[in-house]
């Protein structure tokens, strides 16, 4: 029985979706089955960062509804042969999506793969709750400032009531990831210190990664970063964020793309 | 120290006795927050949200009103309806709880403590948009209240972590609530319907333990040694 994971943050445009699609090909890089299903019905991203845009014929809706079956709509990657995409539909609207057809397509997923990896909607509507619903852990994507902050503390507390296994009196496995974190402009006091979202969130932290334009030129190549740039900072970051997911215990440090005097003078250690 | 203003039908002559009164006392309502009970408004009445404009424009700063009708058109621009402690004969304005924590309001198996005690005990953060409520007693949080969380208690209110929401204590009319926290940074403190907001509080107890108290009809708040 695979885990099934959330990644979910409340705030739009934090790294939700470059976020699953980094993990997802991280923890398959490691032999790990992964599926990372895009549950933003009616605005998906999740093809195109994960460049399988041009191969999508069936979608989430398609196999909720059982038009189509679940191995007819997951989209295996051209890279890693461990990662597959279960895309979302770019032309329907969340409302065809039902919980008992989400469960049992998350059920069926569940049975054949290691990994379930949900990319949530932003928002804290029916879309966010349906990605969640089905999760064992979550993975709270935040940047550091005021209201990408207090959105993740909005979405953790619904993970503590909004979510099956809440609703069965259990708990979600939360873990924090601290994107777009610029360590020199924390120390300048111009965006949040790790330690201070830490502070206000009380989750555990599972990696922070680094401000950096390898990010956004991954995504404009339509690859994960972990895929199209492993040896970069953010790549790196998102390396320890997996291997953490799999219970491997690795210093949180933050990678720096500058090496040598600067890098190590940043390096520092959080928590 | 939050001021409450109960404007009476018809609102023309009310508003000019307010006047005169302003006229008399100028700095009286300087900055300080301001409550508009509107309880004894008919649900009738017109151009509500347009009266509490012209309140606005005579500097006077509306923190929010109780006793409005939904129904008023523009009303809910002027802020949820605070809860204020029971006057006599007028049933109490709550909010309505959040269903976010049901647990926490409603189930009090879920929380430590006899059954019969009245106090809660919550074990863990409140996150932002969950709210805690509790009439019987006193509420306790192990853990921090989030910016835009919040807990009343018809008792005292006790964080034990850093209260960044609102803590609404005394919440059923009761002046000897207190409001204790390791750590202040909250949004607002009641107390009995007495208010404090986060602007009205001196910056060198801010980050402080302490707690709040009323003496008489102020508001009290002290460092916690």
């Amino acid at each position: 029985m695979g885990k099934v994971l959330v990644v979910t943050s409340g705030k739009g445009g934090v790294g939700k979706t470059t976020s699953t699609a980094a993990l997802g090909a991280a923890l398959a890089r490691s032999g790990e089955n992964v599926v990372v299903i895009d549950f933003d019905v009616g605005l998906r991203n999740l093809d195109l960062v994960m460049g399988a845009e041009r191969r999508v014929v069936f979608d989430l809706i398609n196999v909720v509804q059982g038009d189509a079956k679940l191995a007819q709509a997951l989209i295996r990657d051209k890279r890693i042969d461990t990662l597959s995409l279960l895309p979302a539909s770019q032309t329907r609207d969340k409302d065809a999506l039902t919980n008992e057809g989400v469960d049992r397509v998350i059920a069926e997923a569940r049975e054949k793969f290691d990994w379930v990896i949900c990319d949530s909607p932003a928002g804290i509507e029916r879309g966010a709750l349906l990605a969640m619903r089905n999760a064992d852990i979550a993975v709270v994507v935040t940047n550091p400032e005021v209201s990408s902050v207090r959105d993740s503390d909005r979405i953790i507390g619904m993970l503590d009531s909004k979510t099956l296994h809440a609703e069965k009196g259990e708990k979600v496995e939360k873990h924090l990831l601290v994107t777009r974190y610029d360590p020199g402009r924390a120390t300048r006091n111009e965006m949040l210190k790790v330690e201070d979202v830490l502070e206000i969130l009380s989750i555990p932290l599972l990696g922070i990664i680094p401000e950096s334009e390898e990010v956004l030129r991954a995504s404009n190549m339509g690859s994960p970063v972990t895929l199209n740039n492993p040896d970069s900072a953010p790549a790196r970051a998102y390396f320890d964020a997996a291997r953490r997911l799999r219970g491997e215990t690795v210093d949180v440090v933050v990678p720096l793309d500058r090496k040598g005097f600067i890098g190590r003078l940043f390096g520092r250690r959080v928590a | 120290m939050a001021l409450v203003l109960a404007p009476e039908v018809p609102l023309d002559s009310w508003l000019s006795a307010l006047d005169a009164q302003m006229e008399r006392s100028p700095n009286f309502f300087d900055s300080r927050p301001v409550v508009v009970d509107l309880g004894s408004i008919p649900r009738e009445q017109h151009g509500i949200a347009e009266f509490l404009q012209l309140l606005e424009q005579r500097g006077i700063r509306i923190i929010g009103t109780e006793g409005a009708h939904p129904s008023w058109p523009g009303i809910e621009a002027w802020g949820r309806p605070l809860p204020v402690s029971a006057k006599p004969g007028r049933p109490i304005e709550a909010p309505e709880p959040h269903h976010d924590k049901p647990a926490a309001a409603h189930q009090p198996e879920s929380a430590h403590g006899s059954a019969e005690a009245n106090t809660l005990v919550i074990n863990e953060p409140v996150r932002s948009g969950q709210s805690v409520v509790f009439e019987r007693g006193d509420v306790t949080i192990l853990g921090s209240v989030a910016s835009g969380a919040e807990v009343m208690a018809g008792g005292s209110v006790h964080v034990y972590g850093t209260l960044r929401g609102r803590a609404i204590a005394g919440l059923n009319g009761n002046a000897h609530a207190r409001i204790f926290c390791t750590k202040l940074q909250a949004e607002l403190l009641s107390i009995d319907g007495v208010y404090q907001t986060a602007d009205d509080m001196p910056a060198k107890i801010l980050g402080k333990p302490v707690q709040a108290w009323l003496d008489g009809d102020r508001m009290k708040i002290s460092v916690l040694e």
